[in-house]
């Protein structure tokens, strides 16, 4: 059995987890978000540094909870990409360092492969084929997964403009709703009538990319009926246009997601990323889920953001898999496209 | 001892082994943009000349600048994760120390004699700092700024920032004077380390973490703009 130890520094979450065998040992999170709260969203420079300064206590308290040793660490998993470059540095330079020093094999993961992953250690292997909502303050994609550690995962879909989470992010500024906003427009929408608005539901129309997101249209739309509201002096109904606008993105994502399933005669959809948290969309996809005979799975909330353990997870998939190790020299590679879930790419 | 100096604070990453007496081997990898990618190869590269393990070595030095950010990171994550790998000390040294030791040990300068380091900072800026005495040790710095604003008081120069600014730090009129030592060496970060920790020298050993000397580039957003007129 092989212990894996993965790193994730892509954003703002310092994580370290450890897996073996499809299990979650222990793990630990450190955050920067309540630091880049009052910029609006993530400042690259301020989540770099906090990484650097939070890197050895997270490896070292998840293996506390794991009630392990470094030394009984057996391969190293680590975002080599996408995410802000110089906060992904901080990870891989440490990754490298430790696989070198500990003398093990080292795993340069895509990102997105990890939050794919990531379900494994809450219900069990992935089936032979699935589909994946990612939905996070940085993603909006839909991957097709087969054998997620030895396949090539096909990137079906992707937000042309604003990530999902990004969007959520903008809306609550509009509405004067503090960062981040997916926790807040959730809240507020709560006590609000999520067809008093008509937004647009975007790239829905029969000659849009079937599996492309665009949120920035949408934002605006928000904005032009707040300020046309305050433009004639109402009050502002925050519920109302939160409850709408939180609709029409749970409307499209859900929407696009099990069309994807039935396109491609795949039965189950995992939703994940830091929007899977948002209360409508998930149950507006376990309702449209439930209606088309789709089984729906989404991790525990605190594996659904940004995590060391979701790394551990895929790294982990890549050992059992015997998959090739990446060499010490891998560069991060802050905007790498998807094709497998090795950042170098499908090996089989 | 063994004792594994790296630096990435300049533009080349560099990686050597001392074993408190002497350097036993040093390895230099120019290109700023890929210390990332040549760091933990090179030290493996240094480890295999010598025909050492990496379980041989006892202490780790590591430069914590000033320099720019992301490559500082690299190198502090790398000294500090191999530490905690190996169960070793991680000591930090200024890495404009490491240029000035290697200024006197190359006749760059004079034993004795004041003389100002200063190595690019980018953004129309320097890192500089201020050393003199026997045995030589830091007077003032390390600083930030414009190489205008450098007080050298008729002082040599040396380091990145010479041929960058010779206007303002190049060689005092009817001198021969080179730029000296642009880049850090390891070897010359890995006899500074020695020292201090022989508690020789007038080197200061400092906290693994970086000399920022900047705070972070960011601006509150102002009031949100109308997206209707």
């Amino acid at each position: 059995m092989t212990v894996v130890l993965g790193i994730e520094t892509s954003c703002d979450e310092t994580g370290a987890g450890l897996v073996a065998e499809g299990r979650l040992l222990g793990d630990a999170l450190s955050s920067s978000m309540s630091e880049h709260a009052r910029f609006g969203g993530v400042v690259p420079e301020i989540a770099a540094r906090a990484h650097l300064e939070a890197m050895l206590p997270v490896v070292r308290e998840a293996l506390t909870r794991a009630s392990l040793d470094l030394s009984d660490v057996g391969a190293v998993a680590v975002t080599a990409g996408p995410g802000l470059s110089t906060a992904v540095q901080v990870g891989l330079a440490s990754a490298k360092a430790f696989a070198f020093a500990l003398d093990v094999p080292l795993y340069g993961v895509h990102h997105l492969a990890g939050h794919a992953a990531v379900d494994v250690l809450e219900h069990g292997p992935l089936p032979p084929r699935c589909v994946a909502l990612v939905v996070s303050g940085g993603h909006t994609s839909l991957l097709l997964l087969g054998d997620l550690a030895r396949d090539p995962i096909v990137h079906l879909g992707d937000t042309a403009d604003d990530a999902a989470g990004e969007a959520f992010d903008k809306v609550a500024r509009i509405l004067g709703l503090p960062y981040p906003g997916g926790p807040s427009v959730d809240r507020a929408a709560r006590d609000g009538d999520p067809r008093a608005i008509a937004f647009p539901r975007p790239l829905t129309r029969p000659s849009d990319p079937r599996y492309g997101f665009s949120f920035s249209g949408l934002k605006t739309a928000v904005a032009r009926w707040v300020e046309a509201r305050q433009g004639a002096g109402g009050d502002l109904p925050v519920a109302d246009v939160a409850a709408s606008f939180q609709e029409a993105v749970a409307d499209t994502v859900t929407r696009k997601a099990v069309a994807a399933c039935l396109d491609h005669g795949v039965d189950t959809l995992l939703v994940v990323g830091g929007v899977a948290a948002n209360s409508r969309v998930r149950a507006l996809a376990e309702e449209r889920c439930a209606a088309a005979g789709i089984e729906l799975r989404v991790p525990p909330m605190r594996l659904c953001t940004d995590n060391g353990a979701m790394i551990a997870a895929v790294g982990d998939l890549l050992v059992r898999a015997g998959a090739p190790a990446s060499e010490l020299r891998i560069p991060a590679d802050p905007s790498a496209p998807l094709t497998g879930a090795l950042l170098a790419g499908p090996w089989r | 001892m063994l004792l594994l100096a790296l630096d990435t604070a300049t533009a080349t990453a560099t990686v050597a082994l001392h074993d408190g007496e002497r350097v036993l081997a040093s390895l230099r990898a120019a290109d700023a943009r890929k210390h990332a990618e040549n760091l933990v190869p090179a030290v493996q590269a240094v480890l295999a000349e010598t025909g050492r393990a990496r379980r041989d070595v006892t202490a780790i030095a590591a430069g914590v600048g000033p320099g720019p950010f992301t490559g500082l990171r690299v190198g502090l994550v790398t000294a500090l994760s191999l530490g905690m790998a190996l169960g070793v000390d991680v000591h930090g040294v200024c890495s404009l120390d490491a240029l000035a030791a290697e200024a006197l040990a190359t006749g760059a300068v004079a034993e004795g004699e004041e003389f100002v380091v200063a190595t690019d900072a980018r953004r129309r800026e320097v890192h500089s700092a201020r050393y003199g005495g026997s045995p030589l040790r830091r007077l003032t710095g390390p600083q930030v700024g414009p190489a205008a604003d450098v007080e050298r008081s008729g002082l040599r120069v040396v380091g990145s920032g010479v041929p960058l600014y010779p206007d303002a730090l190049g060689p005092r009129p009817g001198r021969a004077e080179d730029s000296g030592p642009l880049d850090v060496d390891a070897a010359h970060l890995a006899a500074v380390a020695a020292a201090a920790l022989r508690g020789e020298g007038g080197w200061q050993l400092l906290p693994p973490e970086p000399l920022y000397l900047r705070r972070p580039d960011a601006v509150e957003p102002g009031a949100r703009k109308r997206v209707t007129a």
